[in-house]
């Protein structure tokens, strides 16, 4: 069944309308990817799940239950939990205390400091630096421990590899594997189609806002999300 | 008095100072807001305390006890159901709006209490003096001030980093939006600051109240001097904040000495100069 | 998305331009008043003149420059004292005094600008006060000025009174008519643009390669000029200095009261918030600490729930433009009449 149902979803910022008209849904369990050229509307998307962002129409319902008035804040403790974009670890505070801060929400689950530190082990002896002193690498790390912490039903990873070096992104996807093979249900977004159709079972196109292509892994060519990724042909 | 025993009154006065920076400094670091109504709230709950004592017969050190955690509730209410909504948009609107604040307290206070000088009567300890020699003599009260002081700095310190409430008043303060992504409610941890904030001025206030007296219309006054310490000690630094202070403490005293006309200007001398050589304060923790 | 069209930046609208004509003779018949009225009206007219000037000051610093002043009180007191010295000691005739008071201010506003500007909003704020109190401090200590008990202005109290008067009443014109002139050209100018760009956002324009530092620079000195020449004018009435009420901060909440009930940021706001609080002065003052915790309360809740003052509030309601500084996008060729 679906954990995650998006309606009608058109998010604007100010005058300007990133989203038209979008309707998703997840399953359980599932991996999800969006992918999308460079203002597609693919953090959008994530932020409007999130609840940073609100959409003046449509519906967001989360395990059945309608979530889109309520803020951010709330979200996380229902179950979702974004990565956002760029990171954004808090750069004052040391590696532990991000950690501890995701845990802020108090919902019960498997992941504790000792399970993120178990699939994060460079973490480990960086674990008294602040985070402003880490590498790009180590912080995407640190961002996805920390959103773990609340132990999310729902995990929103934006753009995990951006500005990263390949074999950083390499390890991280590993990491990742495990998280997913944990049986929990992720978001995955990326400009980099190749990456995310390794992991994703079912992948979604967007193109100015728009979703242009959806469906399962095998069941789309390379081909296909190329044209719909540049808009060379539309439909 | 000799040299050695006005600089210890101004260190002692510094402490006052520090106090005030302190809850001055923590609004800024947690939401970078400025309340131009500082100085008057401290006044307001010197005065707050004022009433209390005079209803129920108590020392005004007894007070506290009812005064700093109403003051706390003001603070609260006031951030969340008020000044939280000037923190969209432009950023000059939560100084238009504590600065009618400080307007309609001031007023309010003149209205209820008139001009008069007040003071509170903390009975004995307000004049029980230590001598050091013949040369150093210092108040207790005064020293009670800097030690209070002091540990508010500790507390204050040990809450941020050693509670998740704490992490969460540093995590909002470095990226509100990604605090949000971690369960925590922006608007909730900033009435809390504003509370926390207001309840130690309110402290600062009554100790201020029983060490000398007040008037409706020296709150600003208050509020420039814990500026002033923030930045000489510079800005996110809690114990830059206590030097700051002392440094205005001393640098005022002093300058009464030289000439009771010139006291206040010499500790806005100071702070002049340390703003030209270093603007980023004495004890700056990061350079933006 | 629309398709290329015809675009044109429009300034001028028809409404604008009839403002124009009221405008000029407006003015006209203000200049003339001395001429026909009694006393009385033209002190009142005064009062609400120097208002105007003041708060287009506060305007020019908050609204454009995005600089929250609350030291503007420096300026006034300095217009004040240096009307006092440029006449009692060197004997200049107090009207060709009153402008060169704001030379005065302009040279102590710009070591004042080197170190507030290292402050950034709120702690601004504050800085600029501190800025004002120190020159405050150094005129109540100077014993020639007669210290804090202050001093009467021998050189204006002994002029003749209609002169005087007649002489402040156009001095005041003078200065609400250029306050609004000046901070009119500077909008229309790239200057203005500049401005206007760095409240909207500073780093964009940074990037742009605009002179955020000096426009935000001329701004000030130009507000303390102004302020001071305005301050001169009232002093020119009041004759009697004092360094409590000279440089009480009680000038610059009077320019925050006028412009934010009128509306930051606007020509016509200030205009509007100094009639409006002008006659709440005049009707409610006698009511002391009552009507002050009056304007705080508007002042809070202007600012809370409608942040465009009440011109903004006009303008987004029925799209009103008295003083064309917005460039407006239209739709259609430029001469196309609407």
């Amino acid at each position: 069944m679906s954990l995650l149902e998006l309606e009608d979803i058109s998010t604007r910022y100010g005058d300007f309308q990133a989203l038209f008209s979008v309707s998703l849904s997840v399953n359980a369990g599932e991996s999800f990817g969006v992918i999308g050229a460079n203002g597609a509307g693919k953090s959008t998307l994530l932020q409007t799940i999130a609840g940073l962002l609100e959409s003046p129409t449509g519906t967001v319902r989360f395990d059945g239950e309608a979530v889109e008035h309520l803020p951010a804040h709330k979200r996380v403790t229902r179950g979702i939990s974004l990565v956002p974009e760029g990171r954004r670890v808090f750069p004052s505070l040391t590696v532990h205390e991000n950690l501890q801060v995701g845990a802020y929400g108090k919902r019960k689950g498997p992941w504790d400091l000792d399970a993120v530190y178990g699939v994060f082990p460079l973490l480990v002896k960086l674990r008294n630096k602040q985070a402003s002193f880490l590498s790009g690498g180590e912080q995407q790390a640190l961002a996805i421990g920390r959103a773990l912490m609340s132990n999310p039903r729902l995990l929103l990873i934006d753009e995990v590899s951006l500005g990263l070096a390949p074999v950083v992104i390499r390890h991280l996807y590993e990491a990742m594997a495990d998280v997913v093979s944990s049986g929990m249900t992720v978001i995955l977004v990326e400009q980099d189609i190749a990456q995310i159709m390794e992991v994703a079972d079912r992948v979604c196109c967007l193109l100015e806002g728009r979703k242009v292509i959806e469906g399962e892994r095998g069941a789309i060519s390379r081909e296909q999300i190329t044209e719909a990724y540049f808009g060379t042909r539309t439909g | 008095m000799t040299w050695v025993n006005v600089i210890v009154q101004g260190v002692l006065l510094g402490g006052l100072y520090a106090l005030y920076a302190t809850g001055l400094s923590l609004v800024f670091g947690v939401m970078r807001m400025v309340n131009l109504a500082h100085g008057d709230l401290s006044i307001l709950a010197a005065f707050i305390c004022l009433l209390v004592v005079g209803v129920v017969d108590v020392n005004p050190l007894l007070a506290l006890v009812v005064v700093v955690p109403l003051v706390f509730l003001v603070g609260y209410l006031l951030q969340r159901f008020l000044l939280n909504f000037t923190l969209k948009g432009d950023d000059m609107r939560p100084l238009l709006a504590t600065f009618g604040l400080s307007v309609i307290i001031q007023n309010g206070l003149l209205q209820g209490f008139s001009a008069d000088s007040r003071g509170l009567d903390a009975g004995r300890i307000e004049n029980a003096s230590l001598a050091l020699g013949d040369k150093v003599a210092f108040g207790w009260f005064p020293l009670l001030i800097l030690v209070v002081s002091v540990l508010v700095i500790v507390l204050l310190n040990a809450f941020l980093t050693r509670t998740q409430l704490g992490r969460a008043f540093r995590a909002t303060s470095d990226d509100q939006g990604a605090a949000r992504l971690m369960g925590i409610d922006n608007k909730h941890i900033y009435a809390l600051a504003m509370g926390i904030a207001l309840a130690i001025v309110a402290l600062a206030g009554v100790l201020m109240g029983i060490r000398t007296t007040f008037t409706p219309g020296i709150g600003p006054a208050r509020l420039v001097y814990a500026f002033e310490a923030v930045i000489m000690g510079g800005l996110g630094s809690s114990w830059g904040t206590l030097v700051g202070g002392i440094m205005l403490g001393v640098a005022q005293t002093v300058g009464f000495q030289l000439s009771p006309g010139w006291g206040i200007f010499v500790g806005h001398l100071v702070f002049v100069t340390v703003l030209a050589i270093r603007p980023s304060g004495l004890f700056a923790k990061t350079v933006s | 998305m629309t398709g290329p069209r015809d675009l044109s930046v429009q300034r001028s609208t028809t409404l604008s331009k009839t403002a124009l004509v009221i405008g000029v003779v407006t003015v006209a018949v203000l200049v003339s008043v001395p001429l026909w009225a009694d006393q009385s009206t033209s002190r009142t007219l005064v009062s609400l003149l120097t208002l105007i000037a003041l708060a287009q000051m506060w305007n020019l610093l908050a609204g454009y420059a995005g600089l929250m002043s609350v030291g503007q009180q420096g300026y006034i007191g300095i217009g004040a004292y240096s009307l006092w010295l440029l006449t009692d000691v060197f004997g200049l005739h107090p009207f060709l005094a009153v402008p060169l008071t704001g030379l005065f201010a302009a040279a102590i506003s710009l070591p004042t600008a080197a170190l507030v500007f290292r402050l950034k909003g709120g702690y601004f704020a504050i800085g600029t006060w501190v800025m004002a109190e120190i020159l405050r401090l150094i005129v109540a200590n100077i014993p020639q000025t007669g210290g804090g008990s202050g001093r009467t202005i021998t050189a204006v109290a002994q002029m003749p009174v209609d002169v005087r008067m007649r002489g402040t009443y156009w001095l005041a014109l003078a200065a609400a008519v250029g306050a609004v002139l000046v901070v009119y050209a500077i909008l229309r100018a790239r200057v203005g643009l500049a401005l206007t760009a760095i409240r909207d956002n500073e780093p964009a324009v940074e990037s742009l390669g605009v002179h955020v530092f000096r426009a935000k620079l001329s701004a000030y000195v130009l507000a303390a000029f102004g302020c001071a020449v305005t301050g001169a004018v009232v002093y020119m009435n009041l004759l009697r200095i004092q360094p409590d009420s000279s440089f009480s901060i009680s000038w610059t909440a009077t320019m925050i009261f006028i412009v934010v009930i009128g509306g930051v940021g606007t020509i016509e706001g200030p205009i509007l918030g100094a009639i409006i609080y002008f006659t709440l002065q005049e009707t409610l003052s006698s009511y002391g600490s009552w009507y002050l915790i009056l304007l705080g309360v508007l002042a809070v809740v202007i600012t809370v729930w409608f942040p465009g003052g009440l011109w903004g509030t006009l303008v987004r309601r029925w799209g009103v433009h008295l003083f064309p500084v917005q460039r407006r996008l239209r739709l259609g060729k430029a001469d196309e009449p609407e």
